[in-house]
């Protein structure tokens, strides 16, 4: 019996290490171990067995089936892992190829640029004013000390809808609108963004450009504050370690007035074709509020004191995008934009 | 203006290299655009501002040199007389319209010879753009570039009869032909200097032709006059000549210079043209112009620049520009000298303080302010939302506000359309940019024909900006508009698979929009617009009021824009839009038992729209309905002509129990009869 036994369990393990689909191996398991399999029928014939030899070739029995069982286990994980890796194999993608398109959007770059100078001021406690873009010549130009004939009015050369509306040639006139809605509350602390148009159009001019305009008016604002200002603003937008430079200059609206240069941000101040091979460019405008724009505004300049500043969004955006040619901005070519 | 240096050192010492001069002037606040250096010389260009017209005379910008330097002035020698009477036997001169002209002097030299000028003087006149004519002339120009004090030289023989001179408005319709020969009809408030019958020079901006120096001429008339800034602006202006006089007149030029400049070119007219002065001068001044005072005052120099100067410092910048001072205790009375109009205020004077003791000097630090709100209107919170919401798919342009008015018959606008009543431009570029946009269609419809004729595929844009529309007796009211357009399809792909830019499409992206932006109830009307095509068209409106329009564009439109395939647009008031979010609700709670779908397919008269049968199935009017979807959707095939297939998607759900068949089954059938008796829909 017990050779039958170890017949029977050799044979099978040859089977099942040799089956290699798991419907072989269930088969086999089938004809050995099942309700009609050979082992299960040898343990029916042991009746005719004395009780301890019963005993005794049951346990045999047992082992031999446990031991198939485990085999049995152990083979089916084999194939499967087998059939896994095959179907994995077969599934290889060639990841080179491009994914589906997405339809992608983008902003502008002049608003990039407006919302990073915009986010700046913000972090330095400013809000954001808005006004018209068409505006009496009274807020363009008279509130802020530019009366009729004023040679000033040269420097800005206006597109006019009626001899006392025009297109705004700045964004100053919501200084002196500020102020009246404001007076007498301090501190006035506000940049405004917007369009603004002159009569001019070339490779360096557009009839139509972006400023972004600050102004801050309290008790005791010095010079040295918009110093302070404009050199933190020139680093976030620049870098920590650009250089600037202050000029004398001349705006109707300020006074004293200034310019400020800052290091070439392509040649890093040693002179090349972007700054004209002086390693400066020219980036804002600024200065003390001019006492009589104060009074406009309603306040006493005898009291209070500011600062205002402008500076064009396509300049700083030329410069930090290295941007050579104004025009596109307003050309809208795809791929231009896709670039930003 | 190009600047010999030179020529500059002739009125003051410098040990500078002419770019240390350069620079040095550029940080003073006379900004030196660049240096050309040439062999014996190198000529700065000066890039002025227009409150320091001064420093067109040289002598001027000798005085910030010496300002900078500390170095002395020096001022040409000029030993001519001013005594005698001879001369008022030569010319009678009078001002009737002294508030156009508070000062005429002038000289009469007799006896030139008319000549080239010698070398040096034409090379500084050439140095300085000035072509070079003859001795005579070139003395008056070398004289105004050194004094800033325009001059003009008449042939005494030929400025008529009665020998006198009177300065007056002209009459109206009166004309001259000035020297570069052209003809002017003039205007009552240009000021002329007449013969006592007719004008020899339109003052202050170009002499007469009929009297000019030529060479032929023997005596010369030499006028040294002060004429009113505004005046010869306008009136330079007005005839469109803008002469070396007149730019410098219209910036203000020193009426108390007259006489030494007349003294200075009679002399150099002595020198150069073998001339002789008459003896005497005549100087018609009725009300001479006194230098005003100024007060300086210590504490306010130094609170407004943060510094802290000691009066005898401010009194030192003073003294270096050479403005008289006298100090009483911390105030100085600063005497601004009149060849300095600019020089108004306290304020003024500061900016000198400033400048002279360095912008670069000056300290930097943050300013204590009380504290603001500062930040973010809701309104500008709302337009960043929508931006950064569009430009996840499409990319945002800029379109010039001024349009060609031709757009309108371009998009079709029917002749009294209201969009077509437009703010003009008076003084256009071009007719192209003459009249503000009331749409912001034209600028896209253009921005997709452009990238199109570039072979830019697959093209979507989007602009935010404002809408003009007149208004009587105000500004035009400016209206924020937002306006997208798409054309074409996706980028081809090797999945094939294509997603064609059409009605439906930007309708998606709106719909995200509404959806991000907190906009519900958003409804779609198909309507009729001009420019859209009549059939695919949708005025879009939100609880009563309507947001803008989203349409195909007509293809006529694109034609006229050369857009060769479909184009898809929308434009919506920005505003409207804002005032239509809701504030965020509150959270819903999600249920955790399951929802049933219920399909259903339906074929109804090819007519009725796809809201209204949405309508329609929500009638049945149970919380348990949760949602319905249009997953199907056909025509043609066995379908009876006039009608489509529809099929519909519902979901039910419950907030507190697991559905049961026996609740869900006559709700689907109640739905099944709204759409029979309201839609004549058949189940299919
Ligand atoms: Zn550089």
């Amino acid at each position: 019996m017990l050779e039958k036994l170890n017949e029977i369990e050799k044979k099978a393990l040859e089977a099942m290490a040799q089956a290699k689909e798991l419907q072989e191996l269930n088969e086999l398991k089938v004809k050995i171990l099942g309700r009609k399999g050979e082992i299960t029928l040898m343990l029916r014939g042991l009746k005719d067995l004395s009780p301890q030899e019963r005993s005794e070739f049951g346990q045999a029995a047992n082992q031999v089936k446990d031991r198939i069982e485990k085999l049995v286990a152990q083979r089916i994980n084999e194939i499967k892992a087998r059939d896994l890796n095959q179907r994995l194999e077969h599934e290889r993608l060639d990841v080179t190829l491009p994914g589906l398109p997405i339809n992608r959007g983008g902003k502008h770059p002049l608003t990039l640029i407006n919302e990073e100078i915009r986010d700046i001021f913000l972090s330095m406690g400013f809000a954001v004013a808005e006004g018209p873009e068409i505006e009496k010549d009274y807020y363009n130009f008279e509130a802020l000390n530019v009366p009729k004939d004023h040679p000033a009015r040269d420097m800005q050369d206006s597109f006019y809808i009626t001899d006392e509306v025009l297109l705004r040639t700045h964004t100053s006139p919501v200084q002196v609108r500020t102020m009246e809605a404001m007076c007498p509350h301090l501190p006035v602390k506000i940049i405004v963004p917007g369009k603004v148009y002159r009569k001019d159009d070339d490779a360096t001019h557009s009839p139509m450009f972006q400023q972004v305009e600050g102004l801050l008016i309290d008790k005791n604002i010095t010079f040295a504050n918009l110093k302070g200002v404009l050199m933190l603003f020139a680093q976030k937008i620049f870098n920590e370690d650009v250089k600037v430079r202050y000029r004398p200059s001349f705006f109707p609206f300020t006074e004293p007035s200034v310019e400020m240069d800052i290091s070439c941000v392509s040649c890093k101040g040693k002179g090349c074709r972007v700054c004209s091979h002086t390693g400066w460019l020219e980036i804002l405008g600024a200065g003390m509020v001019h006492p009589r724009v104060l009074q406009y505004g309603g306040y006493d300049p005898e009291e209070v004191t500011g600062f205002a500043f402008g500076m064009g969004i396509e300049r700083i955006a030329m410069l930090k995008y290295g941007i050579n040619d104004l025009r596109l901005f307003f050309d809208n070519d795809k791929r231009f934009l896709q670039q930003f | 203006m190009g600047v010999s240096i030179n020529w500059l050192r002739k009125y003051v010492d410098f040990d500078l290299t002419s770019a240390d001069l350069a620079h040095k002037l550029t940080m003073a606040g006379i900004a030196v655009e660049g240096v050309e250096e040439k062999d014996d010389d190198s000529i700065m260009e000066l890039d002025l501002t227009p409150n320091r017209g001064d420093c067109l005379g040289m002598i001027n910008l000798a005085r910030e040199v010496a300002a900078i330097t500390g170095n002395k002035l020096q001022i040409p020698h000029n030993d001519l007389s001013n005594e005698g009477t001879e001369v008022n036997d030569y010319i009678k001169i009078n001002i009737q319209d002294t508030d156009l002209c508070p000062r005429y002097s002038a000289r009469v030299i007799k006896n030139v010879v008319i000549k080239p000028s010698p070398d040096w003087m034409q090379q500084a006149l050439i140095n300085s753009g000035i072509r070079p004519i003859n001795n005579v002339v070139d003395i008056t120009n070398y004289v105004m570039l050194e004094t800033n004090q325009p001059l003009h030289a008449f042939d005494y023989d030929l400025i008529g009869e009665d020998k006198q001179i009177l300065v007056r408005r002209a009459a109206s319709g009166e004309k001259i032909v000035t020297i570069d020969e052209a003809l002017h009809e003039l205007e009552a408030d240009m000021l002329v200097i007449t013969n006592g019958y007719k004008p020899v020079a339109l003052a202050g901006v170009m002499g007469g032709h009929d009297s000019e120096i030529n060479e032929k001429t023997t005596t010369v008339l030499l006028e040294s006059a002060n004429f009113n800034p505004v005046n010869i602006r306008r009136t330079s202006r007005k005839v469109n000549l803008r002469s070396d006089s007149s730019m410098r007149f219209e910036k203000g030029v020193d009426p108390n210079g007259t006489v030494m400049a007349l003294n200075r070119a009679a002399q150099l007219m002595v020198d150069l043209a073998d001339g002789e002065v008459v003896p005497g001068i005549i100087d018609v001044y009725p009300a001479p112009i006194k230098p005003a005072t100024i007060k300086l005052r210590t504490q306010k120099v130094n609170r407004l620049l943060d510094t802290s100067l000691s009066t005898e410092d401010i009194q030192g910048y003073m003294q270096k520009l050479s403005f008289p001072v006298t100090r009483k205790g911390d105030v100085l009375l600063v005497e601004t000298p009149t060849y300095r109009p600019d020089l108004q205020l306290e304020v003024d004077l500061i900016e000198e303080v400033a400048r002279l003791y360095g912008y670069n000097n000056i300290p930097d630090y943050l300013p204590l302010t009380s504290a603001t709100g500062g930040g973010l209107t809701a309104y500008q919170i709302f337009r960043d939302k929508l931006r950064s919401n569009l430009a996840q798919n499409m990319y945002e342009v800029i379109n010039y506000s001024f349009i060609n008015p031709d757009a309108f018959d371009r998009i079709m606008l029917p002749d009294d359309h209201i969009l077509r009543q437009v703010v003009k431009v008076a003084n256009p570029l071009s007719e192209e940019q003459s009249v503000m946009r009331t749409t912001l269609l034209p600028g896209l419809l253009s921005t997709i024909s452009r990238n199109a004729a570039r072979r830019n595929y697959n093209l979507s844009f989007f602009e935010l900006g404002a809408i003009f529309i007149p208004s009587q007796g105000n500004l035009p009211q400016e209206k924020l508009k937002v306006g997208g357009i798409v054309a074409g399809s996706n980028d081809i792909n090797w999945q094939k698979v294509r997603t064609e830019m059409d009605y439906f499409y930007l309708k998606g992206i709106l719909t995200g929009l509404f959806t991000g932006l907190g906009i519900k109830d958003v409804v779609y009307q198909a309507g009729s617009i001009p420019g859209y095509h009549p059939g695919r068209t949708a005025i879009i409106s939100c609880r009563g009021q309507e947001l803008g329009v989203l349409g195909e564009i007509h293809p006529l439109v694109g034609e006229n824009y050369d857009i060769k395939v479909r184009a898809c647009a929308f434009e919506l008031d920005v505003e409207t839009m804002f005032n239509l979010v809701t504030p965020n609700a509150l959270m819903e709670s999600i249920t955790r038992y399951p929802s049933m779908e219920r399909d259903i397919a339906v074929v109804l008269p090819e007519e009725v729209e796809a809201s209204q049968a949405i309508a329609v199935i929500k009638q049945i009017n149970s919380p348990l309905l949760r949602g319905v979807e249009i997953f199907d959707l056909f025509t043609g095939g066995n379908l009876q002509a006039g009608f489509k297939s529809m099929a519909f998607r519902l979901t039910f759900q419950s907030g507190d129990r697991t559905l049961k068949e026996e609740e869900i089954n006559p709700l689907t059938e109640r739905v099944i009869q709204l759409l029979e008796s309201d839609l004549q829909a058949r189940l299919r």
